[in-house]
């Protein structure tokens, strides 16, 4: 055999050689492929499910409360206890005067009525409520302007609290600080109902919707200043 | 299966599709906006029940009603009271910074016990109960060893309850000297003594004035009761109009309609100019001159002898055209107004030149009317039982005033604390040996704060009821802290230089913060402890009982609405009650044996010490720079201008040509000597000072309180600053000090 004879065998082994790779290249793709579905997959599970729960800590209250209960028992709805000061301004949770008009005395006996009387009527401290819908401290935001004005229903916002025999796990942003019930329960920010997202977004919509005055009544300015004073 | 590098390739593609397709990242990207905006130290007020609660003020002697705005049981904004007689809604920097003083880490928190030497700061946390111990059984030990004059109190309120129990301590106890800070005021009083032979205080209608001739008082920088000066100069500027006389450019001289500069000090030269041109073209009362004064001839024969306006051109530098004319515009109004006392009135100053004043008001019978200048009685609601002293206490009380008020020298006086030091320092007096100060500061206020100090050195025990950690404080040797006057019951019966008497209570609007006992329930509780007539003088149960007690029918009025006010109080015109029934231009209790002129008033040049120094220095006084009690409140310190204050140096005002002459420029450092004491300060450039004249900012120099109160800013004007005892009076008429100036 020549050299050149030699070469040419060589070369053909080559192109044999090349050609028994392509015959497995399909299944290469389908490893690739694989592993593409299995970065999406975790990515997925990462961002839907591992995110909210990193992202949200639990805060217990301090006791439970029944609001069902207490509806049965009073005369003017949320109002009996959450109600509008003389000037107008809204009192927010009870304070802790209110509760014993009622509480003077341990009613019951359910452990938190114990917890209720012996840590804070008893040393005469305020209940830290976590409050659920606390809006950050740049909005402003009038409930007169909402309740009296504009005749809501609590539930618009609130939604069905007031029937419920016990709290909801208070969750909190551990990066904003804010109440879950701002953003909403479902992290892609959907909503089904009126009160389930209490974000800026939702306070325009509603705004525009029925509208309303977009024009900051105290500043005349836009409205951003409907609510950023 | 082979592991490529596509195939981590691929995994990350697909993570960057499935994150993509999470809500991760756009959750994530809102949150960190969030929370980059989201500093914990910003500040975020507590939500609540709003609230406004009416009280008095007690920060100045202005007497003015505030509205606390609370909310829920925490005080967070204090307005003027509306409708208040005094202020009507209006409120000064003061007076607005009062949340300041409650809130500051200046308050102290209990009753603390020196522990280190004098002015070394430490303390010792002690109870009440102890507290109170030490302090009777320190009393009680000066009293057994027969020395009860030997107890002396410095409070910063003449009237009203505390004062008036701190002095009726002192009487049953044995001791004479109850010590109060003088002003201007207490030269009026002085001057009205003399002329109308009423005990009474001068009130000014400016509300109703259609002319203010004011000679130094700076009407726009804390005299009087500032909120109503404002309120009543802002209304009769637009009607009437204001001459501002005065050696320096001032805040009220540039809103004045006219400032006329005058050479410092001669001011009552240019008093007696005006009264000389009204009396030459007669433009005076002749009616009330006839009918309700006394001593005219002898008056307008001084008058017209010394002061023509080309003499007193002379002296005060005042062009004698100028001197005829402000003299005719004041005779030409219906209801002129002639004022005196510098700044705020700090300095009680000379009495003839007050009374030189009062003459010249009296030229036009301006007296007890509308718009003109009124008596106001003394308060007279507490009428408690007499107090009798026991022997002991007799014994004490003969031994006469250490500050010699009372005495053949100053017979109608009835304080002179700028003499106190002088008597403790020269050792001709019999000497202090405990010291109790109540709502003053006197290490702070008094001139020549060396003098006071070594004064206060000899003092074996000091007791302060101070709120504050004050510089008086700081040298005591017991703090027996009061609560503020937002946290206590107390009746406040003064507005200075208010026409009408006004009797304000302030009250607790909020609980208070520290464990603090107010004044008056030490004195009561110490007095008891005496037993004997001591404690019979005090059979109130606390000082919320002898409040009320007093106050009788008006206790529940005032806890209601702040303040009462006799509308329809009318001073008895004229009310004069000298022996003649009239208004004397030349008084009679006057000792007249230093000088011929006593009594009359004139225009005395009594010189201001330092013999050295070819400058004069001269105090200047300003709304956000406290001079009293208490210290400028940090946001008063943010707006004192950098022309006063500039970082941590005082800042003195001198002529252009001063600076030429002595090589110094806007900012140079200069060294200011007087005969009391010496300064490093800034210098600025101003043309509205004349040369040779340096105006040096007063408020400044704390040593005490914090950082963010003035502790370290600037020089305390006192330090360079020393006392003129008026002849007549006793009070101090040091208007400046001579100095020695030069390029640091």
């Amino acid at each position: 055999m020549s050299a050149s004879e030699e070469k040419t065998k060589e070369v053909s082994e080559e192109t044999a050689g090349k050609g028994a790779d392509k015959s497995k290249e399909p299944s290469n793709a389908g490893i690739i492929f694989i592993f593409f579905v299995l970065g999406l997959g975790v990515s997925i599970m990462v961002g839907w499910i591992l995110f909210p729960k990193v992202l949200y800590s639990q805060k217990e209250q301090p006791f439970d409360f029944n609001h069902e209960n207490h509806m049965l028992m009073v005369d003017n709805g949320c109002q009996s206890c959450h109600f509008f000061r003389e000037d107008g301004t809204f009192s927010g949770a009870p304070k802790l005067e209110q509760c014993i008009d009622c509480h003077y005395d341990i009613h019951g006996g359910s452990e938190d009525e114990i917890i209720f009387h012996e840590q804070y009527v008893a040393n005469n401290l305020e209940v830290p409520w976590l409050i659920y819908y606390k809006q950050p401290n740049c909005v402003f935001f009038s409930h007169a302007a909402h309740v009296i004005n504009a005749e809501m229903d609590c539930r618009t916002c609130h939604g069905d609290i007031g029937e419920s025999t016990s709290l909801p796990v208070y969750e909190y942003n551990r990066l904003s600080s804010y109440s879950r019930n701002i953003w909403g329960q479902n992290i892609a920010g959907l909503k089904r109902n009126t009160w389930d997202r209490m974000k800026m977004s939702d306070c325009s919509d509603c705004h525009q919707r029925n509208n309303v005055n977009q024009n900051s009544v105290q500043t005349l300015k836009g409205p951003c200043f409907v609510c950023h004073k | 299966m082979k592991l490529s590098r596509r195939c981590f390739l691929s995994f990350s593609l697909g993570t960057t599709v499935g994150i993509t397709l999470s809500p991760l990242p756009w959750k994530i990207t809102d949150d960190l906006s969030i929370w980059t905006q989201n500093w914990p130290w910003t500040p975020v007020p507590r939500d609540g029940a709003y609230s406004l609660e009416n009280s008095a003020c007690t920060l100045c002697p202005g007497g003015c009603g505030i509205s606390v705005r609370k909310v829920d049981h925490r005080a967070v904004k204090i307005d003027g009271m509306k409708d208040h007689p005094v202020n009507d809604g209006g409120i000064c920097i003061l007076g607005a910074s009062g949340l300041q003083y409650l809130y500051g880490p200046f308050r102290l928190p209990s009753p603390l016990k020196r522990v280190g030497e004098r002015g070394e700061g430490r303390w010792k946390n002690i109870s009440w109960k102890q507290a109170l111990t030490e302090v009777s059984e320190k009393l009680s030990e000066i009293r057994s060893n027969g020395e009860p004059e030997k107890v002396a109190v410095i409070s910063g309120k003449k009237e009203g309850t505390i004062a008036c129990l701190l002095e009726r301590f002192l009487t049953v106890y044995g001791s004479p000297n109850f010590m109060t800070p003088s002003t201007v005021e207490d030269s009026y009083e002085a001057a009205l003594h003399l002329m109308q032979g009423s005990r009474a205080s001068v009130g000014f209608d400016f509300e109703n004035a259609d002319f203010v001739l004011s000679f130094g008082s700076g009407i726009l920088e804390g005299w009087g009761s500032p909120v109503k000066i404002f309120q009543a100069i802002g209304k009769l500027k637009k009607d009437g109009s204001v001459i501002q006389v005065e050696p320096r450019l001032s805040n009220t001289a540039a809103k004045s309609d006219r400032w006329v500069p005058i050479n410092p000090g001669t001011e009552a030269a240019m008093i007696m100019g005006v009264a000389h041109v009204i009396i030459r073209e007669k433009l005076y009362d002749e009616n009330f001159i006839n009918t309700s004064t006394s001593g005219f001839q002898k008056y307008q024969s001084l008058v017209m002898e010394d002061y023509s306006p080309e003499k007193v051109s002379v002296i005060t530098g005042i062009a004698s055209s100028q001197i005829v004319a402000i003299a005719r515009e004041f005779a030409k109004a219906s209801k002129p107004i002639a004022i005196c006392g510098r700044g705020e009135g700090r300095i009680a100053g000379n009495v003839h030149e007050t009374m030189a004043v009062l003459a010249l008001n009296a030229l036009k019978g301006n007296f007890n009317r509308e718009g003109g200048l009124w008596s106001v009685p003394k308060p007279d609601y507490i009428k408690w039982a007499e107090a009798k002293p026991d022997q002991t206490a007799l014994e004490g009380l003969e031994k006469g005033r250490i500050d010699g008020a009372g005495s053949k020298e100053y017979p109608f006086m009835t304080s002179l604390l700028d003499r106190f030091p002088k008597m403790i320092n020269e050792e001709n007096s019999y000497g202090i040996q405990a010291l109790l100060v109540s709502n003053a500061n006197p290490l702070y206020t008094m001139p020549d704060t060396e003098a006071v100090k070594k004064a206060f050195e000899k003092i074996p025990y000091i007791v302060s009821f101070s709120s504050f950690m004050d510089e008086t404080a700081q040298f005591s040797d017991i703090l027996l802290p009061n609560p503020i006057y937002l946290e206590r019951y107390e009746d406040v019966p003064t507005a200075a230089m208010y026409k009408k008497p006004v009797l304000n209570l302030t009250k607790p609007v909020v609980k208070p913060l520290h464990n603090t006992i107010n004044t008056g329930d030490i004195i009561i509780k110490i007095a008891k402890s005496f037993g004997g007539s001591i404690a019979d003088a005090f059979k109130w149960r606390d000082y919320e009982t002898c409040l009320k007690e007093t106050l009788g029918a008006q206790w529940e009025i005032l806890k209601k609405q702040v303040v009462t006010e006799d509308k329809n109080f009318v001073a008895n015109s004229p009310a004069l009650e000298t022996n003649a029934g009239k208004f004397q231009f030349v008084a009679d209790d006057v000792n007249k044996s230093q000088n011929s002129k006593a009594g009359i008033p004139h225009f005395e040049d009594l010189g201001i010490n330092g013999a050295a120094g070819n400058f004069v220095l001269i105090p200047y006084d300003s709304m956000p720079l406290s001079t009293g009690y208490v210290a400028s409140a940090p946001f008063m310190l943010k707006v004192v201008s950098d022309k006063a204050l500039y970082h941590q140096d005082t800042v003195v005002q001198i002529n252009p040509e001063t600076a030429l002459i002595l090589g110094l420029k806007e900012g140079s450092y200069a060294n200011l000597e007087t005969s009391v004491g010496s300064a490093r300060v800034k210098v600025t450039l101003y043309d509205g000072i004349m040369p040779n004249v340096i105006a040096m900012p007063s408020g400044l120099g704390h040593t005490a309180y914090d950082d963010y109160m003035g502790n370290g800013k600037g020089v305390n004007i006192n330090q360079v600053l020393g006392v003129v005892e008026d002849p007549v009076t006793g009070l101090n008429a040091a208007w400046g000090i001579r100095a020695k100036f030069s390029k640091a």
